[in-house]
């Protein structure tokens, strides 16, 4: 009878003192970034290759033309490079860890809602941060002069600009299950970093990818980086809009296979 | 009879269909307070279906699914629950001490850090990252994992595939331990003798249904089969014609016998042969039982041997 009164009791007070509910974001938040910032595997390149290209054909080779090309392809390559973690971290991780049982124990377990997604995308814009603040500390070394706004700004951008690919890798990680993932998001990454112009300036591409350069997201997400760093004049607020449009189109399919299939 | 109206976990009527095929057909299933029911059956007869269903993780196409009286989708039904389940690849960075925190960040009152390290002997584990551990090791960070957060009720999924025999020995200590705690458990296993071991009572489910629920003892005593082991200069043709025998066997140049009627049985043995040698009548265990059980409802021949 005892226990069945304590019993009663706790089934009423399934409620959690809002404060123990935000440490359990904050402790999903936390164990994402520690387990993956801990994992060379996924570090490494997506520091290594946007680094070392910008290094080569930003610093090395864009000195014969002047600060104007290194501080051009510091803005591409900063997009480049923040598009890595979004689809990866996300796209990568989703697949594995939806093949391997954990995204089931955790729907299982009395994790918060959303908290497992929150803290992906905090992972997400850490490990943005790191390459943005990588390829800034490069471009020093090519002198390109930037006001710590500008700077700012380039990091601000790259650290936001890093959702919309989360969503398209949170998707992706739901139509493939387990090591096939790596395989897709790389077929997916480096033809649209190619063809929004963020290896060769647009303006080298024949002309019809040119003109469909802007149904890539990283176009405009390129576009906004290149104003922070002070290359652009013209109105930021379209590439805003269609990047937060393409960031909600993608995390609604997302979330709709997600609940549909787990 | 508070009991049976206060079930910590319950399934009324549940179905639940993949496409043609109905994982869960009916299934009635109610765990009490302070109870460990295992859950048995061959593969693919329901019992993780039902267990998903428990645990909010599907949803049934028809029927009722409750914990502690609610939803199972509504997380704060799950605020009481430890989970455990078969296959689940924590993240291999995780040191376990982070590990065991954040599991514990999702419940109101969790157990401090050293006391779960203790009752699942993993206090020698803390530092060390998840990934490096033996199967063995990780499975025990897994339970650790499952009673982290005081739970009322535990979900054992297999818990003890891929442990050895002190690891497993020292989970069974620390399952009755949080039973007589008064923690609920519902258990799935293929080692019938951890059922025997741990369980208050059983359910036999077969082509998601329950087609047996009691205690162990029921179990065995439902079948009532009894095993003859003698030598015997009787011919076995000759004794599988008596009426009271179900089945012989020639095993290493003794006689085996499976009959619902010892006493007859070796009563008419004794008379058939004054030479009769080494008689040995023993109960069927659980495995035995189990097999006569599932033997009529399980779909293929092979699904019984292998839950056997």
């Amino acid at each position: 009878m005892d226990t069945l009164l304590s019993l009663d009791a706790a089934a009423g007070t399934g409620d959690m003192p809002p404060g123990r509910v935000f440490g359990a974001y904050l402790a999903e938040a936390r164990s994402e970034c520690l387990r993956y910032l801990r994992a060379p595997g996924f570090m490494l390149p997506i520091m290594l290759f946007p680094g070392m290209f910008y290094l080569v054909f930003g610093v090395l080779m864009g000195r014969a033309e002047g600060t104007d090309a290194t501080r051009y392809l510091l803005a591409s390559y900063a997009t480049f490079g923040v598009m890595s973690p979004g689809l990866f971290g996300f796209g990568v991780s989703l697949a594995v860890e939806r093949d391997g049982g954990l995204l089931t124990l955790k729907r299982a377990l009395p994790m918060p809602p959303g908290a497992y997604l929150l803290g992906k995308m905090l992972m997400a814009m850490a490990a943005a941060a790191i390459v943005v603040l990588l390829l800034l500390g490069l471009s020093q070394i090519a002198h390109v002069t930037l006001t710590p706004a500008q700077a700012g700004a380039l990091l601000v951008t790259g650290m936001l600009g890093v959702l919309p690919f989360c969503a398209l890798g949170m998707f992706v990680g739901t139509l493939i299950k387990g090591q096939g993932a790596p395989g897709l998001l790389n077929l997916i990454y480096l033809p649209m970093s190619f063809l929004s112009g963020l290896w060769f300036p647009l303006p080298m591409l024949p002309k019809v990818l040119q003109q469909a350069a802007p149904v890539w997201p990283s176009y405009h997400l390129d576009r906004l980086a290149l104003a922070a760093v002070g290359m652009r004049q013209d109105a930021l607020l379209p590439h805003v809009l269609v990047l937060l449009g393409f960031t909600a189109a993608f995390l609604v399919l997302a979330t709709r296979r997600l609940r549909r299939y787990g | 009879m508070e009991m049976s109206t206060n079930p910590v976990a319950r399934l009324q009527g549940a179905v639940k269909r993949y496409g043609a095929l109905t994982a869960v057909d009916g299934l009635d299933l109610a765990l009490h307070p302070g109870e460990l029911l295992a859950l048995l059956g061959p593969n693919g007869a329901g019992k993780s279906t039902a267990i998903g269903l428990l645990l909010g993780l599907q949803r049934a196409d028809a029927g009722q699914v409750e914990l502690f009286g609610q939803d199972p989708q509504r997380i704060q039904a799950r605020r009481h629950i430890g989970v455990m389940l078969q296959d689940a690849t924590l993240p291999p960075t995780l040191r376990v001490r982070e590990l065991l925190r954040l599991t514990a960040s999702y419940y109101a009152n969790p157990r401090v850090l050293q006391e779960t390290a203790e009752l699942a002997t993993v206090s020698d584990l803390l530092d060390r990252p998840y990934g490096k551990l033996s199967g063995g090791q990780q499975r025990r960070v897994q339970f650790a994992l499952a009673l982290c957060g005081r739970p009322r009720l535990l979900f054992l999924d297999e818990p003890t595939v891929g442990m050895d025999i002190e690891a497993r020995q020292a989970l069974w200590t620390a399952i009755r331990q949080l039973v007589g705690e008064g923690c609920s458990v519902l258990l799935t296993t293929h080692y019938l003798e951890e059922a025997e071991a741990l369980a208050t009572r059983v359910c036999v489910m077969a082509r998601g249904r329950a087609i047996h629920e009691g205690t162990v003892d029921e179990l065995r005593a439902r079948v009532g089969v009894r095993r003859i082991r003698c030598i015997s200069t009787l011919l076995p043709e000759t004794v599988a014609e008596w009426p009271e025998v179900a089945d012989v066997r020639v095993e290493g140049g003794r006689l085996q016998l499976t009959t619902a009627e010892a006493e007859v049985v070796v009563l008419r043995l004794l008379q058939s042969d004054a030479w009769l040698r080494e008689l040995e009548v023993q109960r069927a265990g659980l495995a035995e039982a189990f097999t006569e059980l599932t033997r009529d409802a399980a779909a293929s021949s092979t699904d019984q041997r292998e839950a056997a």
